[in-house]
């Protein structure tokens, strides 16, 4: 239809005529599109990162803490007494079912040497439930099995900031290195966990068998007992009856009275890391309602600037019937203006906002999530707003007779 | 399409032009609703005006002669009457209908021009031929042509605001020619002009309406420039108050 290219020829003419209009209405909406987009993009990205260093704690986590001990009416703080044993992990993977692995952890500060180079780093004890109760996967090399825990064997499992602080790029599996003197082999290396949500460095440290532990490196402070015991529920839902199962066990077999006090205290690592979930949900909402306060403001921008040239234009509708234009060209000219400025903005919008995102994760190291909602949401309304105000007071006009609109101010 | 066809029919009996009857009002009236108040502007007209004649509208600002000429340049609706365009009940078409009719047989030139102010004279001109669907070669050919037949050849590319009142007003002639109206309107077309360009574009209409066959309906409340005209229909208060032919000047 020639009619409908010729009104969209117009329609482009128009716009390119009102260069100044059309540059700050796109603005508004470029402004709006690219600020939502960048800041959901952030939200999102922290949000992840939360996820993640969630998931490398470990999920389903229970820490089961030695307790307090009251010593002739005095009561010292929590942890002062060694009640937990070897043998209360033992029974614990035995004997609660809702229980999926258990790890018993004897840990402490000690030199790692290999050739000329040396490292200081958190030497833990532990059995192979470790590796699923962590979830931690190996780069290379092997898990320390039973069989190692029962003979004390001198083995060791390696974080990636050791391995880079004593072997560099080199792998070390197979390689001796000395702690506190004894030869140790090294038997695998586990994949980057990165940093906690308390900034702690979960890759500086080595994992030895729990008996080695005891009986060759803290010995002397640990005769058969445990620091603390890690328990892994099977499923989310299963960790209050685990609390409980566990709770139960350990009175039994410390010769608790229902109503004495405990010697131990169950401390649920879920519910802490989703304090911190929860918190960065909160300044994803935040965020949000930052951007979506700009894209208001975009929006008023847009309407501002169609608004204030509502009179110029009602005149130039006016001029336009005059000389024959009838009502669906000038509707066509204005809804396809409107749409251009509104499309073409929101896909520079679009582009400054995923770009934006772009360079804040590389200079500010952020992570950062461009996601299609917010594309479509930051689109959509800018669009939507553009089109009204673009093409709402434009119908209004065309409604009008010839000479009303010519003389309209 | 039967209403389209009835405009075709219109412009063609248009073109055969002079003498015959072109306009006929019967008891137009129109009247202003402003609030509870209701303003009547025109009473009751009737008159008849046949191709080719040079009509001068005065009267006193308010007497109604700006409305008569926006009725009858199908810019505004009458409230009751008959207009009867070469026989056609302009009150019967809808407003693309009427859109057609300014289209093809009506040109406009108005006191304050009413160019679009940030298109050129070049684009001013060709905008009737855009919304009558012509080729865009010859829209610019055609556009160009009456530029320079109203003397403003080299300033096709002007904006409005680059050009003096009198050059603006030739542009505004141009656009009102350049489809071939036989029907010219012109509203005070040099209220806002000095005399000497007055005289101009008074002696251009003139000769358009004398050597072009062009059927001109003038509002004036200026003598000097009502004398250009061949007749003068007076009003006030809404109601033609004389209505006499005279030699033009």
């Amino acid at each position: 239809m020639t009619g409908l290219l010729a009104t969209v020829r117009i329609a482009l003419r128009a716009l390119w005529v009102n260069k100044m209009r059309s540059a700050l209405t796109m603005l508004g909406i470029i402004i709006g599109v690219g600020a939502v987009i960048a800041m959901l993009a952030v939200g999102q990205g922290a949000s992840r990162k939360i996820s993640e260093q969630v998931a490398s704690m470990g999920s389903n986590l229970l820490i089961v803490m030695p307790g307090s001990l009251t010593s002739g009416g005095l009561r010292m703080g929590s942890g002062a007494q060694m009640t937990l044993t070897l043998d209360d992990a033992y029974a614990i993977e035995r004997e609660c079912p809702a229980v999926a692995a258990v790890a018993p952890m004897v840990t402490g500060v000690a030199q790692i040497v290999h050739g000329n180079q040396n490292w200081s780093t958190a030497i833990q004890g532990t059995t192979p439930g470790i590796i699923p109760a962590r979830d931690i996967a190996l780069v290379s090399g092997r898990p320390f099995t039973e069989q190692d825990v029962r003979a004390a064997g001198k083995v060791v499992m390696l974080g990636q900031t050791v391995v880079e602080n004593l072997f560099g790029a080199r792998d070390p599996v197979g390689q001796i290195v000395r702690i506190q003197k004894a030869p140790f082999t090294v038997i695998g290396v586990m994949e980057k966990k990165g940093q906690s949500l308390m900034g702690h460095d979960q890759d500086d440290l080595a994992y030895v068998p729990v008996t080695t532990a005891q009986k060759r490196l803290f010995g002397a402070h640990f005769a058969g007992s445990v620091r603390f015991i890690l328990v892994k529920a099977g499923l989310a839902a299963d960790m209050e009856q685990a609390e409980r199962q566990v709770t139960e066990l350990l009175k039994q077999r410390h010769r608790i009275s229902p109503k004495g006090e405990l010697d131990f205290t169950i401390r649920n690592l879920t519910q802490m890391l989703q304090a911190a979930e929860q918190s960065t949900r909160v300044m994803s909402l935040l965020l949000g309602a930052i951007a979506s306060v700009s894209l208001l403001v975009g929006g008023i921008g847009i309407m501002n600037i169609m608004l204030v040239s509502v009179t110029e234009r009602t005149r130039e509708i006016g001029i336009r019937m005059a000389v024959g234009a009838k009502v669906w060209a000038i509707r066509m000219q204005f809804l396809v203006e409107a749409l251009t400025l509104s499309l073409s903005g929101g896909l520079i919008g679009i582009i400054l906002g995923v770009v934006s995102s772009e360079i804040l994760s590389r200079l500010a190291g952020w992570t950062t999530i461009v996601s299609p909602l917010s594309v479509v949401l930051a689109f959509g309304f800018s669009g939507l707003v553009g089109v009204f105000f673009g093409f709402y007071p434009a119908y209004k006009a065309s409604l009008l007779n010839p000479i009303e609109a010519l003389r309209y101010d | 399409m039967a209403v389209a066809a009835t405009g075709r029919d219109l412009a063609a009996s248009l073109q055969t032009g002079s003498g015959e009857t072109v306009i006929e009002v019967q008891e137009l009236t129109k009247i202003y609703q402003v609030g509870d108040l209701t303003v009547p502007a025109l009473s009751g007209v009737t008159l008849t005006i046949h191709g080719g004649e040079f009509v001068a509208v005065m009267g006193p600002s308010g007497s109604g002669k700006s409305t008569f000429m926006n009725i009858l340049g199908c810019l505004d609706q009458l409230t009751s009457g008959r207009y009867l365009l070469d026989g056609l009940d302009v009150g019967r078409f809808s407003k693309d209908e009427l859109a057609e009719i300014r289209n093809r047989k009506m040109g406009f030139v108005f006191q304050g021009f009413n160019l679009l102010p940030r298109a050129s004279a070049q684009e001013n001109v060709e905008l009737p031929l855009l919304y009558s669907g012509v080729p865009a070669g010859e829209r610019r050919r055609r556009a160009r042509e009456a530029l320079i037949r109203l003397g403003l050849e080299g300033r096709e590319h002007h904006l409005p605001s680059q050009l003096s009142g009198g050059q603006q007003q030739r542009v505004a002639i141009a656009r009102a020619l350049v489809n071939a109206a036989p029907l010219l309107f012109a509203d005070e077309p040099t209220g806002n002009l000095d005399t000497k360009t007055s005289l101009e574009i008074m002696e251009l209409l003139t000769h358009l309406n004398r050597e072009g066959g062009i059927t001109l309906i003038l509002v004036t409340h200026e003598p000097d420039i009502a004398a250009f005209s061949r007749r003068v229909i007076r009003f006030v208060d809404g109601r033609v108050v004389s209505d006499r032919r005279q030699e033009g000047a």
